[in-house]
């Protein structure tokens, strides 16, 4: 085709010279057609052409004389043969008509076809057409640009191809909806269009009938008295289609609105990617800063109107202060950094960036001055002022001060003075200190931090030794230490039975302190634990602190110190608030392991009205009857500790054992004598990973088989079926039961609904059009539903 | 089935006053009165009333046509509580981002089972009977009453349930009512059997074993029972007749019959714990368990589980799936002398050589109350709404609230002629039933038994024709044993064993590895050619071979990517189109 209408409009050329206007006006209007109008033109087209070159020929028959006309002929031959391709020779042509000349002269007109400028013509003369269309027309007629050279045949056809994709697309994707409606609902029921079950309007079931008993009459003028519907329909037909038409147009505005909304999005989408996307640094710092100066007057307003959330700002903003004073951002210390400190010197840019950093980095950390802070800060120093040094008026720690009551950082500010030789040596020791660091602020930290630690093992040696002592002490009460135990919780007096038991007991509880001798050293430890646990929160908090005030730190360094030896007022009030929940902690873990407790708790007696009068006689002869006597006599003697010997056994066995792959002589000296060396073991020793723990690991009385039960493994589900993503998710949805022994009748034939349910007989059509329509308003209400869930 | 709709409907109706509905027969003259009056307008009326009544219609929705507003709108409310109690589980939470087909399952499975748990909150009305206590005057306590009193008190059906029977030769008896409390069987040590329907004191059957008798039960339903006997474990019939005697089962001290299982769980002298599946008559597992004689059985109704007790003080947990012990608690420093579980699963009553009575809580395994009896209880029984009956000698006596709140002092006592042997509460009657040494005692225990009944499970008052009806049901509804497991939801969790462990658990029921390679062994060749190099030989050609083949994939693999590779880049040249003139001497 393209080669085709190449020739064509060259040819065009040519004779639009010599013809005028006319013809020119015609292309484009011509190649619109071939553009849009698919391939069924093409051939259409060519035809007209052949027709227009053989009407040239006749008029110029018409024209001239016999020779002239032969020599025009070939002129136009030439001519056409200029072309290339076709040489095609026009011949006479006989053709089957009414009127035959036998000059080859045809009436008037009658091969004739309508121009489109003869069309023009009348448009101009005619009033009903609009001025606009004229305007076009002229203008048309004016434009003297060539017209573009139509697209290859390959690419109209593509072109083609994807409208018509497009088009095809549009129609299926109409279905979409209602498919995937059909796929999610619960419960379909085929054929699709049934009459809707329930009660029917009478006139639609019976024709022609009228109330004629006199029940009937009274029955119908009961139901008019009370406003029943007696003639039904609740909606009249004309009414129910308006209504479905109202659901439809309600979900084209719905789906319109949606589409805007999304368009809207996008949009706002595409404005945050291409600012994201600029690299211009001066951007970003100008964007940046209008930013915060923006942040900043509306904060200041908050502060007026709303100052809850204004404080939770400020909050914010604080601990975004503090992240830029911990890190080392816009410190200068970067690998950037470094390298333009290097170029500093030389250049003048570089010291300037530098320079903006250093800025940023001031201008970030600075602490922000509002009415609030301000306010609150005159608020605490008037609490200051009052005497209530509990409440501090450092911002930071303000969450820790009612739990860290052994911090000596704490102790520190709130103690009293302390007192002048200790001070002194205090400042002497930072002196001391800054001296051996050689004045930077950091060395002199640590310097004091290795100090501290020195007081602090110092502490802790003092502590443990106490703890011993202590210990001792109780052991040599004779009770051990779980007695001891119990002696605190007060279990009060307890009866002359249970003290028997507890001497029937002795052995057990001599053989409980054996087994639990390594874990009374962790209890131990734990009692300790308070103090110790404190040192370390302590030195934790300190390496903070001291990042952040350093001026501080003397008087931190006299509190360890002065701990132990005299226990100031505020940390021990403190400490009482403290302590029980510490020991309380202590006491429950301990409970978790308590056999003893478990086996003699409190027993109350129960009174029996009538005493019995027959013993025990079930064992008819005597011998079984002593067993049970001597049973009872010693009762509880080696009960519990064959049990406890029984529960180590199981958990023995349920640990991992070591594997030695050792072979002796590998890679070193072996044989008699020779054992491979410690290292070496060590290496080939495999460890496995300890097991999960026990079920029974708190229940000292109980032990719990840690088989796996593998019969009923094969009736469970074993991988989690599709949509699910947790087990908790599935077996939530299982976890109710579908048998009429637990639901009602109602429940079970909701449950276990069929998922198609087909009339018998019935013929099952594929789905018409109208689906689509009726669908429309029950898709927009199944969306609305689904969005709320 | 009265759905929510519908009960506000009715609702409406409920609190106001009618008038008396007219009759036919009056309104006869007034409606041709009306009639003729009202002839000409009525015409003109009707489009008149039926304007208003679209009108309302439309306003209210689509319920009330009449126009008259509901005064109590929406579904009947709900007690809270009664809610709790039919409740499973908690819901999950929901996250943001799911798939929608999750997405519809979870909700609609949440619907389903909220829907469920409100409708049989909703049906929780029609269980009417209610439970009631004895209760004292003031400053008297209940157990000074004694049962003749009770049985005077009462009506005469509910008195005629107080009784003693006087069978003093064959010595203590042991006590099992059927399972829907209709039947009564009795077992003498010294070898008489009684089957009774004691409600009408008739007796079905009596026989004698001519042998020691350890312990009596019912089967599944009241045709059928078995008696272990000095030797072996026999079954009747309730006519007397024996149908089976079970040799496998020897010894048998205790039993216990799991109805839904149709299991029948003995406990033998020789420590053995066997279930014999009544349903097929095969001995499902026989259990060593290496602790004595076993002597003290009880079973966990919740779950099934048996639960044992030894000399040693310790109370052991089993399930046919596990030849050990599921839980072995030490609950009392003597020997354990009876154990009971409550209907709920909840608790477990133990008392012990030691005195001493205890409560444990048996989803957590931890002891709740512990009390202390001067004589110790010999046997226990829990009802079935959680009265504790236990005896002491020749004293039974009944506890209230053992459970949660600690008692000081009986509920009911009586005191029967021999030292009790045997100790039930009938189920969905307020009756204890006590074997003694001189026979049997049937004492009145208000409040001990289930009010209501259900009709499907267990039906006092049902037909032979039903009866037979249930069987086939419960047949057809039997749960493999397979599923008895500690917690009886187990069933419905999803397996997150490893595929090792799964494996390993396969291994071990087919008795091989099915997965496991075959060794190759070299086929036996004659004229000298299976020397022993030659066999090494061969050995070699196909060793490593499943190992080469891996290798041999991933090279062909590779192969086969690499060329892949290649034509995309050839595609890719070929499009872009640039080919320079140096591209042929490329291939």
């Amino acid at each position: 085709m393209a080669k085709f209408s190449k020739k064509k409009v060259n040819r065009r050329k040519v004779e639009a010279s010599g013809e005028g206007p006319e013809q020119v006006v015609r292309d484009p209007g011509e190649q619109h057609e071939g553009l849009n109008e698919a391939d069924g033109h093409v051939s259409e087209e060519q035809e007209e052409d052949e027709e227009e070159e053989q009407e040239d020929e006749e008029e110029e028959e018409d024209g001239g004389g016999d020779k002239d006309e032969r020599r025009r002929q070939k002129l136009l031959e030439a001519i056409n043969a200029l072309g290339g391709k076709r040489q095609k020779k026009l011949g006479e042509r006989s053709e089957a008509a009414v009127l035959m000349s036998e000059f080859t002269i045809n009436a008037e007109g009658e091969g004739e076809r309508v121009d489109l400028s003869d069309l023009i013509g009348t448009v101009e003369k005619n009033r009903a057409v609009p001025a606009k269309t004229r305007k076009q027309l002229k203008n048309l007629q004016q434009s003297k640009r060539t017209v573009e050279c139509p697209l290859s045949k390959q690419e109209t056809e593509r072109i083609q191809r994807d409208v018509s994709f497009q088009k095809a697309a549009s129609e299926v994707s109409r279905w979409k909806g209602i498919i995937r409606q059909n796929q999610r609902a619960e419960q379909l029921v085929f054929p699709l269009n049934q009459e809707p079950a329930g009660p029917k309007p009478m006139e639609r079931v019976v024709s022609g009938w009228k109330a004629q008993t006199p029940l009937e009459q009274e029955v119908f003028a009961l139901l008019t008295a009370n406003k029943q519907p007696v003639h039904d329909p609740i909606l009249t037909p004309t009414e129910e289609a308006s209504l479905r038409a109202m659901s439809l147009e309600e979900a084209k505005i719905r789906r319109a609105e949606l589409q805007k909304a999304r368009v809207l999005q996008s949009y706002y989408e595409a404005k945050a990617r291409r600012e994201r996307k600029i690299k211009s640094k001066k951007y970003h710092k100008v964007h940046n800063k209008a930013k915060r100066k923006e942040f900043l007057k509306q904060f200041d307003e908050m502060v007026k109107t709303d100052p809850a959330t204004a404080l939770e700002e400020l909050d914010k903003m604080q601990t975004a202060r503090m992240q830029e004073r911990m890190s080392l951002k816009h410190q200068n210390s970067g690998k950037w950094a470094r390298s333009k400190a290097l170029l500093a010197k030389y250049d003048e840019d570089a010291r300037k960036a530098m320079q903006q950093q250093l800025e940023v980095n001031k201008e970030l950390t600075q602490k922000l001055v509002t009415s609030l802070n301000n306010e609150q800060e005159e608020e605490e120093e008037e609490e200051e002022e009052a005497g209530h040094p509990e409440l501090m008026p450092d911002f930071v720690n303000d969450a820790e001060r009612g739990l860290d009551s052994s911090n000596p950082w704490m102790r520190g500010k709130l103690s009293e003075e302390p007192t002048e030789s200790e001070r002194c040596g205090s400042l002497d020791l930072t002196e001391e200190a800054s001296g051996v660091g050689g004045g930077t602020a950091e060395e002199e930290e640590e310097g004091e931090e290795e100090e501290e630690g020195e007081g602090k093992e110092e502490e802790a040696l003092l502590r443990e030794f106490d703890q011993r002592r202590k210990l001792r002490q109780v052991q040599e009460a004779d009770t051990g230490p779980v007695l001891s135990v119990d002696d605190d919780e007060g279990m009060v007096e307890e009866d002359e039975a249970a003290a028997e038991e507890e001497e029937q007991l002795s052995e057990f509880t001599s053989l409980f302190q054996e087994m639990a001798n390594s874990r009374r050293d962790v209890m131990a430890e734990q009692a300790e634990a308070a103090p110790d646990t404190s040192v370390q929160l302590e030195e934790g908090r300190r390496r903070i602190c001291t990042v952040e005030d350093v001026e501080l730190l003397s008087q931190e360094e006299v509190a360890p110190d002065e701990a132990p030896v005299q226990p100031q007022l505020p940390p021990a009030t403190e400490n009482m608030l403290s302590a029980p929940q510490k020991t309380g902690k202590n006491r429950k873990r301990k409970r978790g392991i308590e056999l003893k407790e478990v086996l003699t708790t409190e027993a109350k007696v129960l009174r029996i009205p009538l005493a019995p009068t027959v013993e025990d006689t079930e064992e008819s002869d005597g011998k079984l009857d002593q067993r049970g006597l001597i049973k009872e006599a010693f009762a509880g003697d080696d009960i519990i500790s064959d049990f406890l010997r029984d529960k180590r056994n199981q958990e023995d066995a349920g640990k991992p054992k070591v594997v030695d792959l050792t072979l002796p002589g590998w890679g070193e000296w072996g044989g008699g004598g020779v054992k491979p060396s410690r290292n070496k073991r060590r290496r080939f020793r495999v460890k496995t990973a300890p097991p999960p723990p026990r079920k029974d690991q708190h229940l000292p009385t109980v032990i719990i088989s840690e088989k796996r039960n593998s019969s009923i493994s094969l009736h469970q589900v074993n991988s989690l079926p599709f949509p699910f993503e947790s087990h908790t998710q599935f077996q939530s949805t299982v976890r109710s039961p579908m048998g009429r022994t637990w639901n009602t009748e109602r429940m079970v034939k909701k449950i276990t609904k069929p998922k198609v349910v087909t009339q018998l007989g019935a013929i099952i059509k594929p789905m018409a059009r109208e689906e689509l329509m009726k669908d429309a308003s029950n898709n927009s209400s199944v969306d609305s539903l689904r969005r709320k869930h | 089935m009265a759905s929510p709709g519908k009960a506000s409907v009715s609702d409406s109706h409920v609190g106001k006053k009618k008038k008396p509905p007219a009759r036919y027969w009056q309104e006869e003259t007034d409606g041709e009165k009306k009639g003729a009056e009202d002839g000409g307008r009525a015409a003109e009326e009707e489009p008149r009333t039926q304007k208003p009544k679209q009108e309302e219609h439309q306003r209210e929705g689509k319920r009330f046509i009449s126009g008259k507003s509901d005064p109590f709108p929406g579904p009947a409310p709900i007690p809270e509580d009664r809610l709790q109690k039919f409740k499973r589980k908690e819901k999950t939470k929901k996250h943001r981002r799911q798939h929608y087909k999750l997405r519809d399952i979870i909700t609609r499975s949440e619907e389903a089972s909220e829907m469920a748990q409100k409708q049989a909150a909703r049906f929780d009305i029609l269980l009417p009977e209610d439970a009631g206590f004895l209760e004292g005057d003031e400053e008297e306590d209940t157990y000074t009453i004694s049962q003749e009193d009770i049985a005077d008190a009462v009506d005469i059906t509910s008195g005629a349930k107080y009784f003693n029977l006087k069978l003093s030769q064959f010595g203590p008896y042991r006590v099992d009512y059927s399972k829907t409390g209709r039947h009564l069987l009795l077992g003498g040590r010294r070898g008489h059997v009684a089957c009774v329907d004691w409600q009408s004191k008739q007796l079905m059957c009596e026989i004698n074993v001519m042998e020691s008798i350890n312990d009596v039960k019912w089967l599944h339903s009241e045709t059928m029972y078995a008696v272990a006997q000095k030797k072996w474990l026999h079954i009747y019939d309730s006519n007397g007749i024996e149908l089976h005697c079970i040799r496998k089962f020897n010894d048998v001290l205790r039993m216990q019959f799991l109805p839904y299982h149709f299991l029948l769980a003995t406990a033998s002298a020789s420590s053995f714990l066997k279930y014999l599946d009544v349903s097929v008559g095969k001995e499902v597992t026989a259990i060593c368990t290496k602790t004595g004689r076993l002597d003290v059985m009880c079973q966990n109704p919740h779950n099934a589980i048996i639960h044992l007790g030894h000399p040693n003080g310790t109370v052991t947990l089993w399930s046919p799936n596990q030849k050990e012990a599921l839980v072995k608690m030490l609950c009392h420093q003597g020997g354990v002398r009876s154990v009971t579980v409550d209907k709920s699963g909840t608790y477990m009553v133990t008392s012990g050589m030691d005195k001493k009575l205890k409560v444990y809580d048996i989803r957590a395994l931890k002891p709740l109350q512990s009390y202390f009896l001067p004589a110790g209880a010999s046997c226990l029984s829990l009802s079935q709404r959680g009265l504790l009956s236990a005896t002491t000698g020749d004293v039974v006596q009944v506890y209230k609230d053992v459970c949660n709140t600690p008692v000081t002092k009986p509920y009911m006592a009586h005191r029967v002629r021999g030292t009790a042997w045997g100790l039930s509460f009938c189920p969905f009657e307020d009756v204890l039933g006590v074997g003694h040494g001189d026979g049997f005692t049937s004492m009145l225990v208000p409040g001990a038994g289930e009010p209501n009944f259900d009709g499907l499970d267990a039906n006092p008052y049902r037909s032979a024709k039903q009866r037979q009806e249930w069987e086939v049901k419960a047949l057809l509804e039997k749960i493999q044993p397979e599923l008895i497991s500690l917690d009886p939801c187990e069933l419905g969790q999803v397996d997150q064993a490893t595929f090792q462990q799964r494996h390993q658990d396969r291994v071990q029921a087919l008795g091989f590895d099915p997965l496991a390679k075959e060794k190759f062994v070299p086929k036996y060749k004659k004229k000298g050619r299976s020397s022993t190099g030659n066999v090494e030989k061969r050995k070699r050609q196909v060793a490593h071979e499943d190992q080469r083949d891996i290798i041999k994939q991933t090279v062909e693999d590779k192969m086969k990517m690499e060329k892949e590779r290649k034509n995309r880049e050839k595609k890719k040249a070929k499009l872009s189109g640039s080919r320079s003139a140096l591209d042929r001497f490329k291939n």
